[in-house]
C-alpha cells in the first residue's frame, strides 16, 4: 500500500468516526468502563494475591518424630522431604529452640523459667520441621504424604485456614476473569455495532468502489482504522483513572489506618502499570481490530 | 476484446433465463449499442460484463481476460482496465466534483501527484474545469453525467461501458455525452453503450446488438433501433 493510500484509509477512518460520532463514542464508552474495570480487578487481584502469597507463608505444617529418634534419622527424613516440588520453605526446629520459644511466649519471667528447667527441657521430643508450601491447595495430599514417613509421629497443620485462602484465592480470580471476559464481550459486540453503521452509510461508496477496481484491503483500510482508534482511545482513559484511584487509595488507606501498613504491604503503582499500560492498550486495540475485522468480513463480500 | 460464448444466466430462484444463450464479439476499437427494453437483460449483461455476477453457465472474455480462469483475488486488477458509467450517475454525494474524480483514481492507489495533474485535465475534456468544487446536486443532470464520465475515464480504461448514460437527460446534453464518447472511442476505448434511447441509437449509425427477453435478436453494423412491438 502507498503512503497516499494510508493516509487516505487513516482520513475517511476518521471521517467515520465523525459521521456517527454518537455511535463511536457509546463504543468508546463501553471499551473505557471494561477497562477501567479490568484495570480496577486487575489491581485487587495482584494485591490479593501479594497478600494470600505472604499468608500462605505463615500458614505452617509442623512434622513431629517419634520419641527417641536419632538426630540422624531425622536430617534423612529431612533430606527425604526436601526432595518434594510442594515446598516453599522449610527450616528445622530443635528441641531446645522449641523450649525457648515457648518459654518467651508463656512466661512473664523468662529468664527465671529457663534456669528453671535448665539441663531438663521439657519439650525434648518436640523437635520439628516447619514447612510452608508454595500451593495451599496442596496441602491436605502432602500432610498424608508426611503422616505415612517412617520416623513420623505426628503432623499439625491448620486445614481448615489453608482451605479457606485457597477457595477464596480462586473464587476471586475466577469471578474477576469471568466478569472480565463478559465486558470483553459486550465491548467488541457494540464496536461491531458502530461499524456495521458505518458500512451502512457508506453503501454506495463501498459499491461503487469495488466495480471501479479498489482491492478489498483498500475497501477495509478505513474501517479497521476506525476499530483501532476507537480501541486506543477507549484504552487509555481508564489507564489514567485507574492510575490517580489507586494512588490516591493506597496513600489515603495507609494515612488512615495505620495498622493495615502492618498487616499487607501494597504492590506498588510502578509494579502495577508496567503490566497493566501495555496489557490495557493491547487489549483495547485488539478489541478494535478483532471488531472491525469481523464486521467487515461478514459485510463486504467483494 | 470482449467475447462472449453460449452464455446462459439464471437468478436464483428465477424460474427463467435472464439470459439465455448469447454468443456475441466486440473487438477493440468497436462503438456498440446494446437495445431492448426493460427486463431484456440489458443490465445484467453490464454486470457479467464487470463479473459482478457469475454466469450459470458459458465462457465470457473481456479485455482478453477469460473469466473462467480470474482469480477472485485478481478481480480488481481486471475491473481497473475497465471504465464504468453507471445508470444514475452513482456520484459521491458528499464530495465535490473534483474528489468525485479523484476518487476513482485513490481507489486504485495512484500517488497524489498524478491525481492533482490527472483530474484538472480530466474534467476540461468533458468541460467541467469551472465546476470542480461543486457539489452533485449543484449541478444539472448532464453535468452529473460527464462528472460520472470522466471518472470513468480517468484512469485510461480500455474498455467503457456505460449502463444508460441518457437515461435521465434531455436531448441537447443526450447528444453531447454521445459526442463525447465518440470521441473517446476515436481515440481508441471500446465503447459499449447500452441504452434504450431511439433517436441516438438510429442516428449514430453504429453496431447495435438487440435483446429481447434475454436473447439477442439482431446484431447489425450500423444498425437501427428495433421495435418489438
Amino acid at each position: 500500500m502507498r503512503i497516499s493510500s494510508v493516509l487516505y484509509s487513516i482520513r475517511q477512518g476518521f471521517k467515520n468516526i465523525r459521521r456517527n460520532l454518537l455511535f463511536s463514542l457509546a463504543s468508546v464508552g463501553t471499551i473505557v468502563s471494561c477497562l477501567f474495570l479490568f484495570g480496577i480487578f486487575y489491581c485487587v487481584i495482584v494485591n490479593f494475591r501479594s497478600a494470600m502469597t505472604d499468608l500462605q507463608n505463615t500458614v505452617t505444617i509442623s512434622v513431629f518424630f517419634d520419641e527417641g529418634i536419632s538426630e540422624e534419622n531425622i536430617t534423612l527424613i529431612g533430606q527425604q522431604i526436601r526432595l518434594r516440588d510442594e515446598i516453599n520453605t522449610m527450616d528445622f526446629v530443635s528441641a531446645q529452640q522449641a523450649w525457648e520459644q515457648f518459654a518467651k511466649q508463656n512466661y512473664e519471667d523468662y529468664e527465671a523459667a529457663m534456669e528453671a528447667f535448665a539441663g531438663d527441657n521439657p519439650l525434648k521430643n518436640s523437635a520439628s520441621y516447619k514447612i510452608t508450601l508454595k500451593n495451599l491447595d496442596k496441602q491436605a495430599e502432602f500432610v498424608n504424604y508426611l503422616k505415612d514417613l517412617n520416623g513420623v509421629r505426628s503432623v499439625k497443620s491448620s486445614e481448615v485456614t489453608a482451605d479457606g485462602i485457597a477457595a477464596l484465592n480462586s473464587v476471586v480470580t475466577y469471578a474477576s476473569i469471568g466478569i472480565i471476559l463478559i465486558l470483553l464481550l459486550v465491548s467488541v459486540f457494540l464496536i461491531s455495532n458502530t461499524i456495521t453503521i458505518g458500512i451502512t452509510v457508506r453503501k454506495e461508496e463501498i459499491a461503487i468502489m469495488k466495480l471501479i477496481g479498489a482491492t478489498n484491503f483498500f475497501v477495509r483500510a478505513p474501517f479497521i482504522v476506525e476499530g483501532i482508534t476507537i480501541g486506543l482511545v477507549g484504552s487509555v482513559l481508564p489507564i489514567i483513572l485507574v492510575y490517580f484511584m489507586y494512588d490516591n487509595i493506597v496513600a489515603y488507606v495507609i494515612g488512615r489506618f495505620a495498622v493495615v501498613k502492618n498487616l499487607f504491604a501494597f504492590v506498588p503503582i510502578s509494579e502495577l502499570f508496567s503490566v497493566l499500560i501495555p496489557v490495557s492498550i493491547i487489549i483495547g486495540i485488539g478489541l478494535g481490530l478483532i471488531a472491525s475485522i469481523l464486521t467487515t468480513r461478514k459485510h463486504l463480500k467483494v | 476484446m470482449i467475447s462472449l460464448e453460449n452464455v446462459k444466466m439464471r437468478y436464483p430462484g428465477g424460474k427463467t433465463y435472464a439470459l439465455n444463450d448469447i454468443n456475441f464479439k466486440i473487438e477493440d476499437g468497436e462503438f456498440v449499442f446494446i437495445v431492448g427494453s426493460s427486463g431484456s437483460g440489458k443490465t445484467t449483461l453490464m454486470r457479467l460484463l464487470l463479473k459482478e455476477l457469475e454466469p450459470t453457465s458459458g465462457n465470457i472474455t473481456v479485455a482478453d481476460i477469460n473469466f473462467n480462469r480470474l482469480k477472485r483475488r485478481n478481480i480488481p486488477k481486471f475491473r481497473r482496465r475497465i471504465g464504468v458509467v453507471f445508470q444514475n450517475f452513482r456520484l459521491l454525494k458528499d464530495r465535490t466534483v473534483y474528489e468525485n474524480v479523484a476518487f476513482a483514481q485513490r481507489v486504485i492507489e495512484v500517488p497524489t501527484r498524478y491525481i492533482r495533474r490527472q483530474v484538472p485535465a480530466m474534467l476540461t475534456l468533458v468541460g467541467l474545469a469551472d465546476k470542480y468544487k461543486s457539489y452533485p446536486k449543484q449541478l444539472s443532470g448532464g453535468e452529473q453525467q460527464r462528472v460520472a464520465l470522466a471518472r470513468a475515464l480517468v484512469n485510461k480504461p480500455e474498455i467503457l461501458l456505460a449502463d444508460e448514460p441518457t437515461g435521465n437527460l434531455d436531448p441537447k446534453n443526450s447528444w453531447e455525452i454521445m459526442k463525447l464518447l465518440e470521441d473517446v472511442n476515436k481515440k481508441g476505448t471500446t465503447v459499449v453503450v447500452v441504452t434504450h434511447n431511439r433517436e441516438i441509437v438510429n442516428m449514430m449509425k453504429k453496431r447495435v446488438i438487440t435483446l429481447k427477453k434475454g436473447e439477442i435478436i439482431s446484431d447489425e453494423q450500423k444498425g437501427g433501433y428495433i421495435d418489438e412491438d
